[in-house]
């Protein structure tokens, strides 16, 4: 509560965003933008009355988080861009809708998915359906197992899995990567993903299976003991 | 429950979402069926590196350009 008390009287004092340091200053006592802290209800209130700089503090905490989202829905860097870009403007000029009955950071996905998937329809209008896809339960059937070995967490270095996860991602088609972005990377309920999607429940879940059967057979190749050094 | 309805069923096992006779019977079969046991457990470890995996720090020229665009649209909506 001493660090929200701290960054509030002082964004109290600062005059209004863009007459100082840029937004990008870094702030070397920011703690690690994955941790939802106690203060980010008194930011958002304080967002609210129109104090930006709050408001910088809630971007810097979300901003890697809203990228890795839109870039997971998109697959296309300057429509990620975009759609982050979008979402925070967005967010701000509707803080006065958001109800505080959930997380501002579950509140802020929601927007962003919308921003990306707009964008994602646009370039690619056939490869996002509303409709159950046509694929019958033989696909999901594994095939020439193996075992993966010991933990591939530690086997890979971080920047490697990362390259690891994205290219795998990437080659998962649209219908399933939206869906597990949203329930398992963002952990939205199913009913908020299907909400979110205008898909029904069944279809959000049909989706999740393949989507994670899928992943699990891409990343296969990756992490089989077999392939070990 | 046989194979095939083990992976039907999968992900709602996954959440904890079967219901206790689903999820005892799934279990029964996981305990005479390797292929099911790892496929199970090799899901679930999937699911789990995208979940702990953590976002990279935003490339600084998106930074610089998300914070610019902000400080000037934000900034001009205040005025």
């Amino acid at each position: 509560m001493l660090y929200a008390a701290l960054i509030l009287s002082e964004a109290r004092m600062r005059p209004p965003i863009g007459l100082l340091e840029p937004l990008s200053a870094p702030n070397p006592h920011r703690l690690p933008s994955t941790v939802a802290r106690d203060d980010e209800h008194l930011l958002v209130a304080a967002a609210k009355r129109g104090d930006l700089h709050a408001f910088e503090e809630l971007v810097s905490r979300y901003e890697a988080k809203i990228f890795r989202l839109t870039m997971n829905i998109t697959r296309n860097r300057e429509d990620a861009e975009d759609a982050m870009q979008d979402a925070f403007l967005k967010s701000y000029a509707h803080l006065k809708d958001f109800q505080e009955d959930s997380r501002f950071y579950t509140w802020l996905v929601r927007i962003a998915a919308n921003e990306a998937l707009m964008r994602l329809r646009k370039r690619r209008p056939n490869q996002f359906s509303l409709d159950e896809p046509m694929e019958g339960d033989e696909d999901l059937m594994p095939r020439e197992l193996e075992d993966w070995g010991p933990s591939p967490e530690q086997r890979f270095a971080q920047t490697e899995m990362h390259e690891i996860l994205s290219e795998v991602i990437d080659k998962l088609e649209p219908d399933f990567r939206v869906v597990f972005t949203l329930r398992d990377i963002e952990e939205l309920s199913t009913e908020e993903t299907a909400k979110v999607l205008g898909i029904s429940i069944p279809a959000v879940k049909s989706r999740l299976l393949r989507a994670r059967l899928k992943l699990r057979q891409k990343l296969d190749r990756y992490f089989r003991r077999g392939d070990m050094n | 429950m046989n194979c095939k309805g083990i992976i039907r069923e999968i992900s709602d096992y996954l959440d904890g979402e079967l219901e206790l006779s689903a999820k005892q019977e799934l279990e029964r079969h996981l305990e005479d069926c390797e292929d099911c046991k790892m496929v199970v457990d090799q899901t679930r470890l999937a699911v789990d590196v995208f979940c702990d995996s953590k976002p990279i720090e935003l490339p600084a020229d998106v930074k610089f350009r998300l914070h610019d665009a902000l400080r000037r649209k934000l900034s001009a909506r205040a005025d």
